[in-house]
């Protein structure tokens, strides 16, 4: 199928088991333990064995020499492998260091040995006897300092790496109210639960992972690339994933450690990331350093936008887009964005929760709320001034090769890009009547109760909406059951559930009818989950493989499929009712379909709105801040499920704070690691540190953004979270801090003398 | 981990002869920390004997009025107990404010007063750290500080202790009792105990290495208004960037001591006599000699708010 036209009145609009707050179908599962996750499948194939990764000591440099005699002849070992002798590896498309590293080292904790055991205390106690003797070499570990050397890596995801409209440095320095300020955000690791875990068996050519993987198809391509094999003769197996937030996307060591372990000891291995791998062994969110400069006319009308940041990543990396959303947030004809890519020997920097607006938006919503400040406007109020609908970057996003790109945009040739749905200054208004908004003292450091300084705090939030091809196929079969099957994950985001309802609205059957299967490369190509779309396309795809299979249906029963009506588990037409089950009398029925995206997506900008609200409490003694009420309105299209997706947007808003008041990867620019590698030391926030959450969906379905009039909604939840908690504690106690995160010690030199 | 043995004994001194006789034996408590050490390779025991069951878990009243704690009394149940709340309330407040339900049902009272450092270079093994492998050097001094201590350390160590409880002992002028292998038992005023880094970090402790703590004992109670005040990045489940134990008395007597800035508990005694001069002039005694890191510097204004926090809350 392919979507192209904004989407008319379809079966998904009956809303009879979509849009409902179903329950998780996979809940029983795993509350009973029956969910398997990637390292539990013990009974999959007989004999597994252990494997224990060993990891670089070092960030850069050389192995001099690898010992692992004594490691092979330790009790239990069943072989060592290493680059030497794992023979010729390819490198994946998707990354940007060798997993296997050896003899040249290119980050800390990069894997140089895996060493399989019978059982997990021999693998582990016999790496710990691999003895290696390197040659440090010096690194570049401290990003504000190779800023100058950064270059333009020329692109960032979803555009160029620079943008110009107009003629932004005239326009600001003329403009009569102005900011200049730079921003920071440190590292962050994704900090999952589950860690990368893959058990790995060889059946003569063919290789079987069961893996904890967002993107199955992605992996199955990187593996083949990697062990230089056809693409078919790789089955990959993630049907329940404890968690990725983008840390998942990657081929990473324990997929590699266990197929080469497989591969040597002729037996399944099984292997996972002790947590203190899972930093600086993965991937994680790279810092930034961010320049944000702002004109506005008194009145409040933004004149001029530049934002340009700095990011690092290993050599042929990639670089954060935090720029992006810049583009696309608000008004102002003059304007320019800029990205540059310093080289940097710390881990592989990649995606994570929201990359590029999540960074973003921390940095551009502190510089809002300052600049509202300035011009003396309420923050909700300067941010509905300078609300667009039209993109406001358009002219040089449509105009690639014209030479005029960038001209003042007076008059004519560039065509107006719109979005296809924007309500962002509905969720503002909303948000900030429900939030109590005009309970907050503009000036800072004004509200307190007894030891605790009160502050009020917003933001905006957006968030692209992406759309990627997804397939499914559906089955009835003699007793009325529909069963789905599609390679899509469920990384703990209800995608179970969705599908199950979109295949029980699309058939006219009870959800206790439909079966959903997922995560397996055998089951049509999905989009996956990553970047919010997972769950648009992939019950998209469901949607065209469930339009096929009403065809073959209604064929079978000899109705018109244009006018036949499935519901309650029979199908009418004209005078006609029949039972569906009916249909699949003499044999199972199975359709299958894939749904694609261009056209309409295409020339309509596509992201989702929101407006983020924060309450915070901080001890005028000590400086702690405890947020107490959080609010966030959201515009992402039709909700399938509330209850799954407000679950995915509380998620969200507490990684916001976590990203404000704790999350940060500590660098030691001498040895070039991340040092606080576990949950100890790297501190995301705990239920203590979450109070009431609210979230409002305004709910109205995009009909040009897929069939099911839905868009992503996870990650809106953290875009614009950091900085509302930011401005929330700079409106309790006057002290801006404009590096991430907020901990205490920023906020001491200017909290209220002590008597 | 390292492959090791294990053994469970049937009284205290026969646990500390089974220490003392099997080379790199290590008692086992509550395993919260010890476990956890022993899988990062940290510490590398190749023998283990069990305490657990040597029926030390009671708390009793001395003749003199105070309370004896078993070495083997848990964490959750040492903060429960009535008299504790009632009389030693720092050190209810203390234990609660430390680690998370799950991990203070298992932990001791034993155990907590030997629980070792959280530097993060102690606890990875690529890294130099004198505490872990003597001679080794120090990663932490010049690296990531905004933990360590700002008071008392060396150029071998800027660790800190991590224990709540421990502070809250310091400030009640608690005794460690202990007996080793041929059955000889002493008493440790906990002021003593814990050491200073100096030039030998990985020495923590005036105990030997077979000995083995019974108890400890609280002298009669002190009254007063006692707080705990434990400040950190999140509101729970986090060590103490710094922690301040405080017993105020409206006659004089006044006690303070501070968590997250030293090597052990950090009281001076001077420093109590100022407390009724406030916040300020109890620190310039308490902190007169902290020689913070660039990265820790903020500790001392920290400890000095927090006091007057604490001082402030004493007098509602
Ligand atoms: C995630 C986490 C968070 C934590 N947070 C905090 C916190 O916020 N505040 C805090 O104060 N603590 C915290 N802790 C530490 C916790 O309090 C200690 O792990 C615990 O008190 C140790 O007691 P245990 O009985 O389990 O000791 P074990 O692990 O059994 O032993 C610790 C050490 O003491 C020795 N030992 C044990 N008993 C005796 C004895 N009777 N005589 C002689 N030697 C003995 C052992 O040989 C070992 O060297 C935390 C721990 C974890 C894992
Ligand atoms: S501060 Fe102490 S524990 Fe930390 S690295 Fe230095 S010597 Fe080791």
């Amino acid at each position: 199928m392919k979507f192209e036209t904004a989407a008319t009145v379809n079966p998904i609009d009956r809303m009879k088991v979509i849009g409902w707050p179903t329950e998780r179908i996979d809940g029983p599962f795993k509350a009973t333990g029956r969910a398997s996750y990637a390292y539990e499948w013990h009974d999959v194939v007989p004999n597994q064995a252990y494997g224990y990764i060993v990891a670089s000591a070092i960030a850069k440099g050389r192995i001099n020499r690898l010992d692992v005699s004594r490691a092979k002849q330790a009790p239990g070992v069943i072989a060592v492998v290493t680059a030497e002798n794992a023979g010729k590896l390819g490198k994946a498309q998707r990354n940007t260091a060798t997993v296997l590293g050896g003899p040249e080292i290119e980050h800390y904790h990069q894997l140089i040995a895996v060493v399989v055991a019978e059982t997990f205390e021999q693998a582990r106690a016999a790496a710990g006897l691999v003895e290696v003797d390197y040659t440090r070499e010096p690194g570049r570990f401290d990003l504000k300092a190779e800023c100058d050397s950064a270059t333009d890596p020329g692109k960032i995801t979803g555009g160029k790496s620079d943008t110009t409209v107009g003629d932004f440095d005239r326009a600001y320095a003329a403009a009569p109210v102005t900011l200049d300020a730079t921003y920071t955000t440190p590292d962050q690791s994704h900090m999952m639960m589950e860690p990368p875990s893959t058990i790995a068996a060889w059946d003569g050519g063919s290789l079987t992972v069961w893996t904890s993987h967002q993107m199955v198809d992605w992996a199955r391509s990187d593996l083949a690339t990697t062990f230089g094999m056809q693409k078919e003769k790789v089955r990959v197996v993630s049907p329940y994933v404890g968690g990725g937030f983008g840390a998942k996307l990657f081929l990473r060591a324990d997929a590699v450690a266990a197929v080469l372990g497989a591969r040597a000891a002729g037996r399944p291995v099984k292997v996972a990331l002790p947590r203190p791998l899972s930093v600086n062994n993965t991937v994680h969110r790279p810092a930034t350093i961010q320049r944000i400069r702002i004109g506005a006319e008194p009145g409040g009308k933004i004149t001029a936008i530049a934002h340009e940041s700095w990011s690092g990543d290993l050599p042929d990396g990639k670089a954060d887009g935090a720029v992006h959303q810049t583009r696309l947030l608000y008004a102002g004809a003059n304007r320019m964005t800029a990205t540059r890519l310093a080289t940097l020997n710390l881990p592989e920097g990649n995606a994570m929760r929201a990359p590029g607006e999540a960074t973003g938006l921390m940095a551009l919503e502190i510089a809002i709320d300052e600049m509202a400040e300035k011009l003396g406007l309420d923050p909700v109020e300067f941010r509905i001034l300078n609300d667009t609908q039209i993109v406001p970057d358009s002219p040089s996003e449509a105009s690639d090769d014209d030479p005029q790109a960038g001209a003042p945009t007076e008059g004519h040739e560039s065509p107006e890009r719109r979005f296809s749905q924007r309500h962002l200054v509905e969720c503002l208004r909303l948000g900030a009547e429900k939030f109590g908004w005009n309970r907050r003292n503009p000036r800072p450091g004004q509200s307190r109760e007894g030891d605790w300084l009160i502050g009020l705090g917003m933001a905006a939030a957006i968030r692209g909406n992406h759309m990627t091809k997804s397939a499914a196929r559906v089955r009835l079969d003699r007793r009325g059951i529909v069963t789905v099957e599609t390679d899509m994950t469920d990384i703990g985001t209800g995608s179970y559930t969705i599908i199950a309802q979109t295949a029980a609205e699309m058939m006219g059957v009870l959800l206790d009818k439909v079966v959903v299967r997922l995560g397996d490369s055998a089951f049509p190509v999905s989009a996956g989950s990553g970047g919010q779309w997972g769950a648009n396309c992939s019950t998209s795809g469901v949607y065209a493989a469930c339009v096929k299979l009403r065809e073959a249906v209604a064929q079978k029963l000899g109705f018109n499929a244009l006018d036949a009506v499935f519901e309650d588990g029979h199908v009418r037409s004209g005078g006609r009712s029949l039972p569906l089950v009916q249909a699949a009398g003499d044999g199972e029925i199975v359709a299958e379909d894939m749904v694609e995206f261009g056209g309409i997506t295409e020339q309509y900008e596509q992201a989702t709105f929101g407006a983020q609200f924060v309450e915070v409490a901080v001890d005028a003694y000590t400086g702690e801040t405890r947020i107490r009420r959080m609010l966030s309105v959201c515009d992402c299209g039709r909700i399938l499920n509330p209850t799954a997706a407000r679950s995915q947007v509380i998620g969200g808003m507490t990684m916001g704070v976590g990203a404000a008041l704790t999350e940060e990867l500590a660098v030691d620019k001498r040895f070039g690691f991340f040092v606080n590698h576990d949950l100890a030391g790297y501190e995301v926030p705990v239920h203590a540190d979450i109070p009431h959450q609210e979230v409002i969906f305004l709910g109205d379905g995009d009909p040009m953004s897929s069939p099911m009039k839905s868009k992503g909604v996870a990650e809106l939840g953290i875009c614009g979270v950091a900085a509302a908690v930011a401005n929330a504690i700079y409106n309790a106690t006057g002290v801006r801090v404009r590096d991430y995160p907020l901990t205490l010690d920023k906020l001491l030199p200017g909290l209220p003398a002590i008597s | 981990m390292k492959a090791f043995t294990y053994e469970r004994a049937s009284s205290p001194e026969q646990a500390a002869q089974m220490v003392a006789r099997t080379p790199n034996a290590k008692f086992i408590a509550g395993g919260t920390n010890l476990l956890d050490l022993m899988k990062l390779e940290i510490e590398t025991p190749t023998h283990l004997v069990d305490v657990n069951s040597l029926g030390l878990d009671r708390i009793e009243a001395t003749p003199d009025g105070g309370l004896r704690i078993g070495g083997l009394v848990r964490n959750t149940d040492l903060a429960a107990d009535l008299r504790i709340r009632r009389d030693y309330p720092v050190l209810s407040h203390a234990l609660l404010a430390g680690a998370s339900g799950q991990l203070r049902n298992a932990a001791t009272t034993g155990g907590n007063l030997l629980q070792r450092t959280r530097c993060p270079y102690f606890y990875d093994t690529n890294m130099p750290c004198n505490k872990r492998t003597p001679g080794s050097g120090c990663g932490a001094i010049g690296g990531v500080t905004r933990q360590h201590a700002v008071i008392g350390h060396s150029d071998a160590c800027i660790a800190t202790n991590p224990s709540d409880m421990a502070v809250a002992l310091r400030v009640l002028d608690a005794v460690v009792e202990t007996v080793q292998g041929d059955g000889k038992t002493r008493t440790i005023p906990i002021a003593e105990f814990h050491r200073l880094p100096g030039g030998t970090p990985n020495v923590e402790t005036v105990l030997a290495a077979s000995e083995m703590i019974t108890g400890v004992v609280l002298p009669k109670p002190l009254g007063g208004v006692q707080l705990y005040r434990k400040v950190r990045d999140r509101a729970s489940y986090a060590f103490a960037l710094v922690s301040v134990a405080a017993v105020i008395r409206k006659d004089g007597g006044s006690r303070v001591a501070l968590g997250g800035v030293a090597h052990r508990p950090w009281r001076v005694e001077a420093a109590d006599a100022r407390l009724a001069d406030g916040a300020r002039a109890t620190m310039a005694e308490l902190l007169a000699d902290a020689r913070p890191q660039p990265e820790n510097a903020f500790k001392v204004t920290l400890a000095e708010r927090t006091l007057a926090a604490v001082l402030a809350q004493a007098r509602i």
